[in-house]
């Protein structure tokens, strides 16, 4: 009998290649379990808790009903969003969240520059280390802990400001519940708590200058604010574009923890942003598929901001976050 | 005592010098002055109040310790205290265990599907989920009012994640190197070699997690229903936004302190321990950047 010989799919040679090259990512694989095993818990985190809520977050795409769970839940495509596009508070959101946004950056940067500045000409270092030491604090307090100092200094009947507005002959002035007010009282604390914190990376950049620089414009006559303009400001120049750039990339986010503390009712209409509406809309009102599809929809806007503004800060500011 | 910068030239340079030192006070009084006024109201008698309402001077004779007294007599404070202890406890604890293993796990770049691990956790960096998976996620998990649904969502930030990776990284290899060839396994590398030699990165972040969690009130805010759980800014804010104190106070608090006292030292008591390690976190934060330096 004569048996037919089959020519193998790959020849022996390379046969013999990639089985070797599969038994050695197995060996590699084998070779590093112990460092799998110190990966797993970050797996599990991460498949858990943000990845999982990603699978979950196709509510948005539905009409979620708790009873049915997610799966069963209805598709009803981007409905959701287009209900979120033309409702009245679409545009007082994202004006609400644009505006104070907008207003933080313009507001708060110059004042941690400055304060930098000040910090780094200062010659009584005494003075300076402990106005470092006191503006420095604030950032690491809570929200709700600013918010009594703030009941403290603004309260219309014992707060500290209404007392000199009282004294002055004007009736008391109610900043927290006023939408005259509301705004300022955010951006302005916002940069009581952060300044000091915000002019550590600029006060770094300042500290880094080549004296040299100085000393050589001293002699050809240039005053303290001469050299401040000429010398100072151009060499922090990238730092001050890439904390810009990068904060221009959260611009959507608005701070919620400090406005979902120091807001109510009164000053919905000018405090209100994205996300204290998704928190008010999604758990207290269980506008589940609705609050997420907004949600995602500022995560997705927000996606692209900061990947173009690293992009952008790369290549005008040297650097950018990753 | 040295001066940074060398002596004032002229003139013009001494205006500036003064006109530097004027700003730096006025900085500091205006951050300093707002929680001084809260210390000072914490302090104010009841029958001062009555007579004259509250200032920003009061003399030492007349301070009065009653509203501390109190808060600290009644339970819901400590209690609220306690779980604040229990989950910035807990929570460190679990956020440095998961950051420092991923962290070092992802140092070894020859690591079968380690570039595929990075892209995924960089890319929930950039882009998460929202408020309301996340909710779901923890509600599915029957973790709902418990404490660990305000410790795990966030447990791991991906850039101190990030950071813990790039330290690692340059420490020198030799080191790991020799611990092998001596026998030991890459659990015991990381315990014994890795970790002592990173110590200033782990208190670092450590307490950088620790802040985080000893401020936060959202997450127990969204996920705690038992107000027994609340932790201390939780208590904190329903006292700031209680119209009657006498659920928060040992006696009938009307006629013991006043009620604006009772809530700044209900806001100073909460700034305390945050203030008692504001030293370490000052060590740990500035690395060098406090102007300590003389600059000729």
């Amino acid at each position: 009998m004569r048996t037919e010989v089959i020519p193998p799919l790959v020849s022996k040679a390379e046969t013999r290649q990639s089985v070797g090259r599969t038994s050695r990512l197995l060996r590699r694989i084998w070779r590093y379990r112990m460092v799998y095993l110190m990966l797993l818990p970050g797996i599990i985190y991460f498949a858990l808790f943000r990845y999982g809520p990603l699978y979950l977050a196709q509510i948005a795409f539905k009409d979620f009903q708790p009873v049915l769970g997610v799966e069963a839940s209805p598709w009803i495509g981007f409905q959701n969003f287009l209900t979120f596009f033309h409702s009245y508070y679409f545009a007082q959101l994202l004006a609400n969240t644009l505006i104070i946004s907008s207003a933080k950056l313009v507001f708060g940067i110059p004042p941690a520059i400055i304060l930098a500045l000040a910090l780094s000409e200062a010659r009584f270092l005494p003075l300076a280390r402990l106005t470092q030491t006191v503006t420095y604090l604030p950032h690491f307090l809570s929200w709700v802990v600013v918010f009594g100092v703030l009941l403290g200094l603004l309260s219309p009947d014992n707060g500290l400001i209404n007392q000199a507005v009282v004294k002055a002959g004007s009736q008391p002035i109610d900043f927290l519940t006023n939408p005259a007010w509301f705004r300022a009282i955010i951006v302005s604390s916002d940069i009581w708590k952060e300044a000091g914190w915000g002019a550590i990376i600029y006060l770094a950049a300042l500290l880094s200058i080549d004296p040299s620089q100085y000393e050589a414009a001293a002699l050809d006559g240039a005053s303290r604010l001469q050299r401040i303009w000429y010398i100072s400001l151009p060499n922090i120049k990238d730092v001050i574009v890439l904390v810009t750039i990068l904060r221009l990339g959260t611009i959507l986010d608005a701070g919620f923890a400090q406005i979902f503390v120091l807001y109510s009712l009164p000053v919905y209409s000018v405090g209100d942003v994205i996300d204290t509406w998704v928190y008010r809309e999604g758990i207290l009102n269980f506008q589940f598929g609705l609050a997420t599809a907004v949600g995602l929809f500022k995560g997705a806007i927000g996606l692209v901001l900061i990947v173009v503004a690293n992009r952008v800060a790369k290549r005008f500011a040297g650097s950018g976050l990753y | 005592m040295k001066f940074r910068l060398g002596k004032p030239k002229n003139m013009g340079d001494t205006t500036f010098d003064g006109g530097v030192n004027l700003f730096l006070i006025l900085v500091l009084l205006i951050t300093f002055i707002p929680i001084w006024y809260a210390v000072i109201v914490s302090l104010t008698p009841l029958e001062l109040t009555k007579s004259q309402g509250y200032n920003l001077f009061l003399p030492p004779t007349q301070w009065s310790l009653e509203a501390y007294r109190q808060l600290l007599g009644q339970d819901s404070f400590l209690n609220a205290l306690l779980m604040s202890c229990l989950i910035t406890g807990s929570g460190v604890a679990i956020d440095m265990i998961l950051t420092t293993l991923t962290a070092y796990a992802l140092t070894f770049k020859d690591l079968p599907g380690r570039n595929i691990f990075l892209t995924l956790i960089i890319f929930t960096f950039l882009f998460n989920a929202g408020l309301i998976p996340t909710y779901l996620m923890v509600k599915n998990l029957n973790l709902l009012n418990t404490i660990p649904a305000v410790i795990l969502p966030g447990a791991i930030s991906v850039y101190n994640l990030l950071v813990m990776k790039t330290f690692f990284q340059n420490l020198p290899s030799s080191l790991r190197e020799s611990a092998i060839v001596d026998g030991a396994n890459e659990v015991q590398v990381l315990w014994h070699i890795i970790l002592p030699l990173s110590r200033p990165i782990l208190l670092t972040i450590g307490l950088f997690y620790a802040v985080g969690h000893w401020n936060d009130f959202f997450q127990p805010i969204l996920y705690l229903s038992d107000p027994n759980l609340m932790p201390l800014p939780v208590l904190l804010r329903n006292i700031l936004l209680a119209s009657s104190m006498n659920d928060y106070v040992e006696q009938n608090a009307l006629f013991a302190a006043p009620q604006d006292a009772l809530k700044m030292a209900a806001v100073i008591l909460t700034m305390l321990p945050m203030l008692f390690i504001y030293p370490w976190i000052q060590r740990y934060f500035t690395k060098g950047v406090l102007l300590g330096g003389v600059k000729e």
